[in-house]
């Protein structure tokens, strides 16, 4: 039977009935004190990142501006639409989670401001990416599975010009402006945080009209070339990172190990992905900050599959199952774990398709 | 309802949290960075996660699932997706001992 992804569909009440809804997850062991340090929340890493982030894009802005409409003004847009279009990816999901700063109105500044840039309702993504936390690629349960199976070749190939989720949110930015919630967003968002939803979304439409008449106005498509389109023309790393977290492995699982990926990245794309390569780390203690992912990795790397070496080599792996999920759609990646890891639970090793 | 015996003071290192089990119940002991104790619930009101395995940051418990936070002196949630408070507990700290009134 195929899946269904819906969260009010069939796999849904499967996976509550069966117990895979809000399961207890395989964690690796760290003693407490150990874990206590690496949750250590501090601002200084995260100040030093925003400070870089942001004031690379104002520089990227303020170069492709003056250059304008010249062909050189190009490399200039093409950075700042990737800081825009894919560094919010990174810190709208840091942030939402509370752990990029110790001072929560930073956490909440940068997290409001990514929100836009990305297009994710702060309301709403937050209660979904709750939900991804507790119900990790379990299908009819998790709202952010971006590969589903068999893969939808066409929405995954337009999402790296970020134009079936881009497109999403600002139909769905449309619709809770309008003073109205989509009945999946309700059946994840608790009724007291739903006005919250709908005020964000006015305020980001007032945003657009400024900008979409500032264009009007100007004769100039520039306004909406520094915002709103560079979520279309600088999505590409994110979703080229994105798909990595989960794409290929296995679901239904109760394993991080089995069904998330750590990629090993170089320095830009860890800065752009703000190391949420450590993925399988990442969900096993979100807790843990960004900047001590890394540590966490050598932590309890001895407990997990081998990270993927590289971008290239984690693709390699990732694709030719992906087409295979085409023909069956069961079958996934099984990562070997080293002999020092616990073993993966019996009832996961499950024969390939 | 008598007084629980739950753990020695020095169970607990200052700003952190200790799960202690009782009649078939759960309850999250606390020690502030002003060496103070408290008691609450021990599992989430949100997705019923052990507290005890979160982070204690100042007079904030934050669950280690989804990063809600509460403040642990009142139980008042303070940070979605935690939207009901926890249940606390009058805590006597007596002999090196902290004792739990579970009335």
């Amino acid at each position: 039977m195929p899946r269904d992804y819906s969260l009010l569909g069939p796999d849904a009440a499967r996976a509550v009935e069966s117990g895979l809804a809000a399961a207890d997850w395989y964690h690796s062991d760290v003693p407490r004190k150990e874990m206590k340090e690496l949750m250590t929340r501090t601002d200084g890493p995260a100040i030093r990142d925003t400070i870089l982030l942001y004031g690379v894009m104002a520089l990227c802005l303020g170069f492709g501006i003056w250059l304008w409409p010249s062909w050189v003004s190009a490399p200039f847009w093409l950075a700042y639409g990737v800081l825009y279009g894919s560094a919010s990816d990174s810190r709208w999901h840091e942030c939402g989670h509370g752990t990029a700063f110790r001072t929560p109105w930073m956490n909440n500044a940068v997290y409001q401001i990514a929100s836009f840039m990305i297009v994710r309702n702060p309301v709403t993504w937050r209660w979904s990416h709750a939900r991804h936390h507790t119900d990790t690629v379990i299908v009819g349960r998790d709202p952010e599975i971006a590969l589903m199976r068999p893969p939808a070749a066409a929405r995954v190939a337009l999402n790296i010009i970020g134009l079936p989720d881009a497109l999403a949110g600002w139909r769905r930015m449309i619709l809770n402006a309008s003073g109205r919630l989509a009945p999946e967003e309700a059946s994840f968002i608790p009724e007291s945080e739903q006005p919250k939803v709908i005020r964000t979304a006015r305020i980001w439409v007032a945003i657009y009209a400024a900008t979409i008449l500032a264009a009007i106005a100007t004769g100039s498509v520039l306004p909406l070339i520094a915002i709103g389109l560079p979520r279309l023309y600088g999505a590409w790393h994110h979703v080229m990172t994105g798909l990595l977290q989960h794409g290929g492995l296995a679901d239904n699982v109760t394993d991080h190990r089995l069904n998330s990926r750590t990629v090993l990245m170089n320095p830009v794309s860890s800065f752009i992905y703000w190391n949420m390569n450590y993925h399988v780390e990442h969900h096993m203690f979100p807790m843990v900050p960004y900047h001590r992912l890394p540590d966490l990795h050598a932590r309890i790397g001895d407990d997990l599959p081998p990270a993927s070496p590289s971008i290239l080599a984690a693709y390699r792996e990732m694709m030719p199952a992906l087409l295979r999920q085409f023909r069956h759609e069961d079958y996934f990646i099984l990562r070997t774990l080293p002999p020092t890891a616990r073993p993966y639970r019996g009832e996961f090793h499950q024969p390939e398709a | 309802m008598p007084l629980i015996d739950a753990c020695a003071t020095e169970d607990i290192d200052l700003e952190d949290v200790m799960r202690f089990d009782h009649g078939g119940h759960s309850y999250a002991i606390y020690r502030s960075p002003d060496d103070e104790f408290f008691c609450t619930d021990g599992l989430c009101t949100h997705e019923k996660v052990h507290l005890a395995g979160g982070l204690v940051m100042d007079h904030l418990i934050e669950c280690p699932k989804h990063n809600g936070q509460f403040d642990y002196r009142t139980g008042e949630a303070m940070r979605a997706p935690v939207c009901v408070n926890l249940r606390t507990y009058k805590v006597t700290v007596a002999d090196g001992r902290v004792l739990i009134d579970l009335g």
